[in-house]
């Protein structure tokens, strides 16, 4: 099948305003008569299901969670960008627009990132309107912060807890289209395969993970909105349930897999700490607003500090290195994420790292809380203030910002990020490649739709901060709901979709087969087992640095890991029960194929770009000598795999880029 | 460390459950509480027996998935934590310790630890919202301003994360800590104004039908919840309720 990306003629700020004027729709009394299903219900699955059924569309929505409001959109900190302007700093949907096709090295569909930049003010105005408490300022209007890989200030925000304010904005307009009958939501449940009746998604199997029960649910049109895969890696910032199933599910039967190689190391998370470690947690990276990365310049003090015979507060300005405002510094600790990622393992690859793994960076908010004091004893009119008041009316400040994120990392490291610096370490948060989509955001599956992470289309090969919660809430309030539109308008005389045929019992037969086949197994290897060995295959062969050898390696060895699971898997318990090892062993078992299929794609993309660093492909001198090189010439398109059973036997389909309205240019943040 | 664990298991809602005495060694005081738990069930899965059930997603304190009822307290010893946040160096080699799933008639049991908080979805649903479709035609955000004072007292009520530690601590168990989060976020903001009286109105019935107990004032809920959520909120409901029933 040929790729058509169906992004509309014209000049691209009219492409989104003439395709909306000239598409289908379906009538209010039609609506009524048609069911959407919806998969997930983070920010992109809980506004599209809201905003469906506030159009008419009866709508089902499932989560694996006991609420929607639980999806780990939850966990997103720092902001959402939008392009209002109200700093006055020059901001505009074009800038906007230009700064993502940047930030994501050249890499993502021109038309799609320009219609998010034009959406993304109506996400502000929505959210306010629905009671989102974003910080103010004390003239009562709205407040920004700046993110990284951009030169203005349009991140909004609500404390360190912007995806869950913007969750709650989404679920509660969830839970007024519940109260009215228009959505039927599936708490609890999670979808294990797609149905495809006469070539086109017309409905789901579910396990009710309260009772094992396998069930039929059937719409005229399914909607994918389930996450990203990041999980893959075993350990990542990613809750411990979010998986690629329905993803991989939908691909299996038609829909292609775009870009699974490129995936986003967040420069700002806690380090590991040990073996048994389950999951890695981030510190926003609005804190690189304030905070200054930095490790010693000498060997002999990074000794000293990871045997604890000095503090890192002892070391004067001239032994600290702060690389990045060295190697950057138009934009300095506000680099975009790839790139102060990348930093970051250089200096501890050369043994600067400060903690007892080696594999850990400072980010230090002394200069911040004196930057801050001053101002404050300026306001205050506290003449002549010491040392000690200048850094607790700074620290104030500070706390009021981030103080959540600070008593976090308490938590956790047992530290006083208030007394001594941060530490933090690169690790996986957010997967920009996912299931192809079309301008419509269609999957190759007629009537199968994919939003928010789990699509590829707007990040190219490396996400922007706080671009996120905007793409989720673009795809699920202003997009998907016009567009699916157009499709539904043949579906107004096809009457319900029977659960009854075979496609249905088809579907359901390889389901609960598989269920059968992980508890009748008795293995001798938990689930746990295959999953943190993938996931060590996945960070030392296709983490932040890649290369040809490698990824063969990985491939190869991924392979074995899976043939070894299908034999020696052990699940314990039933079938017909709540059984959280035998979902793990169904999230596992795609993950160790999605992997093989990650290692390729990484493999066949012999270029840097983004997230994606190939250690083939560097700039060998000049003033970018070591930055990644990239080659628009030979890999300026998207990378769409057809499965084909084996993930070493996909095909790949090319769709181009094509840039019109910006010229392609080095990245450069120097 | 080396620990007893003496854990509530229970098949299903309608089995009768029982505590059950485990051992771990070796434990690591850096590790999580939930990490420990990883480690029994490890153990238990290579020795052929059924895991322990429970509820926890996001392991960073936001999802509010995670319960358990630890020494007799929600979430555990330590003060504005989760379970995911709760850290082994908060306990000592050889202690014993007992965890229970969260205790109320409303939140019932379905396996082990994992319990029933869906009377927390039906309370939200009879009226935490502001009835707005989404248009892309609703008012600039900046056109209502909105003092920084309200702005954050809202963001702090907002900040619940819909456990049920309040409730799981209460004597009562009452929801009313909860349900003054939700009520005060919308009654502080000039756009849940227009529907306040309907609103507190429809959700303490909710509250009142799920069989969640009275507020007595022991300021228990206040001291267990993760999010710092004041017994401000409880005050603030009470008010809006007292003045939307006066108002008919």
């Amino acid at each position: 099948m040929a790729l058509d990306s169906k992004v509309p003629k014209g000049p691209i700020k009219d492409k989104w305003t003439d395709y909306k004027n000239k598409i289908d729709l379906v009538n209010p009394a039609n609506k009524r008569h048609i069911d959407v299903i919806v998969v997930g219900t983070g920010l992109a699955g809980g506004s599209a299901a809201a905003t469906l059924a506030e159009l008419g569309y009866n709508v089902k929505a499932f989560a694996y969670q006991d609420s929607p409001r639980r999806a780990h959109s939850i966990a997103a900190q720092g902001g959402i960008n939008a392009a209002k302007n109200y700093q006055g700093d020059g901001d505009s949907t074009y800038r906007l627009f230009y700064d993502t096709v940047k930030g994501g090295d050249y890499r993502s569909r021109e038309a799609n990132v320009y219609r998010l930049a034009e959406v993304s003010s109506n996400i502000i105005d929505q959210c306010v309107a629905q009671g989102v408490p974003f910080a103010r300022d004390y003239g009562g209007l709205l407040d920004n912060r700046s993110f990284g890989g951009v030169l203005v200030s349009r991140t909004f925000y609500a404390k360190g807890q912007t995806g869950q304010q913007l969750l709650l904005g989404a679920y509660s307009a969830m839970n007024r289209q519940i109260a009215r009958g228009k959505i039927e939501m599936f708490n609890r449940h999670e979808m294990l395969d797609v149905v495809i009746v006469d070539g086109k998604a017309r409905g789901i199997i579910a396990r009710n993970l309260i009772t094992g029960e396998i069930e039929r649910h059937s719409a005229h049109a399914v909607v994918v909105g389930s996450g990203g895969y990041g999980n893959v890696y075993f350990l990542s910032t990613n809750a411990m349930g979010s998986n690629a199933t329905a993803a991989w599910k939908i691909h299996k039967k038609g829909a292609y897999f775009a870009n699974p190689c490129y995936t986003q190391i967040h420069p700002t998370c806690i380090p590991r700490s040990g073996d048994y470690q389950s999951k890695l947690t981030l510190m926003s990276e609005s804190l690189r607003n304030d905070g200054r990365i930095w490790v010693p310049k000498n060997m002999e003090d990074v000794m000293a500090i990871r045997e604890g015979r000095k503090m890192p507060t002892e070391l004067s300005e001239d032994e600290r290195d702060y690389y990045l405002e060295r190697r950057y510094p138009a934009f300095g600790n506000l680099v975009p994420r790839d790139v102060a990622s990348r930093a970051a393992k250089e200096r501890c690859d050369a043994g600067y790292g400060v903690n007892a793994t080696g594999e850990a960076v400072y980010l230090d908010f002394a200069s911040a809380f004196e930057r801050y004091g001053k101002e404050q004893a300026k306001i205050h009119n506290i003449e002549n203030p010491s040392p000690a008041k200048i850094k607790e009316l700074g620290q104030a400040i500070v706390e009021a910002k981030y103080g959540n994120l600070f008593q976090m990392y308490e938590k956790i490291i047992d530290q006083n990020p208030y007394e001594t610096p941060m530490m933090i370490y690169p690790a996986v948060h957010y997967t920009m490649g996912g299931v192809w989509v079309d301008y419509n955001l269609m999957t190759t599956i007629p009537g199968c739709y994919c939003i928010g992470e789990a699509n590829f289309s707007d990040h190219g090969a490396n996400r922007l901060g706080a671009s996120a919660l905007m793409q989720g809430l673009a795809d699920g309030y202003f997009v998907l709901p016009y567009t699916i539109g157009d499709y539904l308008a043949d579906d107004i005389r096809t009457g319900k979709i029977p659960t009854d045929t075979k496609e249905f019992e088809d579907a359901e037969k390889e389901v609960t087969e598989r269920i059968n086949f992980f508890v009748n197994n008795k293995g001798t290897k938990s689930v746990d087992y295959f999953h943190k060995k993938l996931g060590k295959v996945m960070w030392d062969k296709a983490g932040m640095s890649r290369n040809a050898e490698g990824l063969t390696e990985a491939m190869a060895e991924i392979k074995a890991i899976r043939e070894e699971f299908w034999k020696e898997v052990f699940v314990p318990g039933t079938a017909d029960e709540m059984n959280p090892e035998l979902e793990k062993a169904g999230r596992v078992a795609d993950f160790l194929e999605l992997g093989e299929l990650f290692a390729k794609d990484a493999l066949v993309r012999a270029e840097s770009c983004g997230g994606h660093f190939r250690e083939e492909s560097a700039e060998l001198d000049g003033p970018q000598k070591g930055e990644a090189k990239r080659n628009d010439k030979d890999f300026a398109f998207v990378s769409a795999w057809e499965y084909k059973g084996e993930p070493a036997d996909a095909v790949l389909h090319k769709e181009e880029l094509e840039f019109k309205d910006i010229e392609l240019k080095q990245r450069s943040y120097k | 460390m080396n620990l007893t664990l003496k854990i509530w298991r229970q098949k299903d809602s309608k089995a009768k459950g029982q505590m059950v005495d485990y051992k771990v060694t070796e434990i690591s005081e850096h590790m999580s509480f939930l990490e420990m738990m990883d480690v029994l069930n490890e153990q238990l899965v290579n020795s052929g027996e059924e895991p322990v059930a429970f509820d926890h997603d996001c392991r960073e304190g936001i999802c509010g998935m995670c319960s358990m009822y630890i020494n007799g307290e929600a979430h555990g010893p330590d003060r504005g934590i989760t379970t995911c946040q709760l850290h082994m160096r908060m306990f000592n080699d050889g202690d014993t310790i007992t965890i229970e799933p969260f205790r109320a008639a409303a939140f019932p049991v379905i396996k082990d630890l994992v319990v029933d908080r869906m009377a927390f979805e039906r309370i939200q649903q009879a009226g935490g919202y502001i009835s707005v479709n989404t248009s892309g035609n609703t008012q600039d955000a900046n056109n209502i301003p909105i003092s920084k004072h309200a702005a954050d007292e809202a963001m702090d009520a907002a900040t619940c994360i819909g456990c049920g530690a309040c409730v799981a601590t209460c004597k009562n168990s009452s929801a009313m800590l909860f349900v003054g989060a939700k009520v005060s976020q919308y009654a502080l903001l000039p756009q849940g104004q227009v529907e306040a009286a309907d609103r507190v109105k429809n959700m303490v019935a909710q509250m009142d039908l799920e069989g969640f107990g009275n507020c007595t004032n022991t300021g228990a809920c206040e001291v267990e919840c993760p999010k710092g959520i004041s017994l401000e909120s409880i005050a603030r409901m009470n008010r809006e309720y007292l003045s939307a029933t006066l108002k008919g």
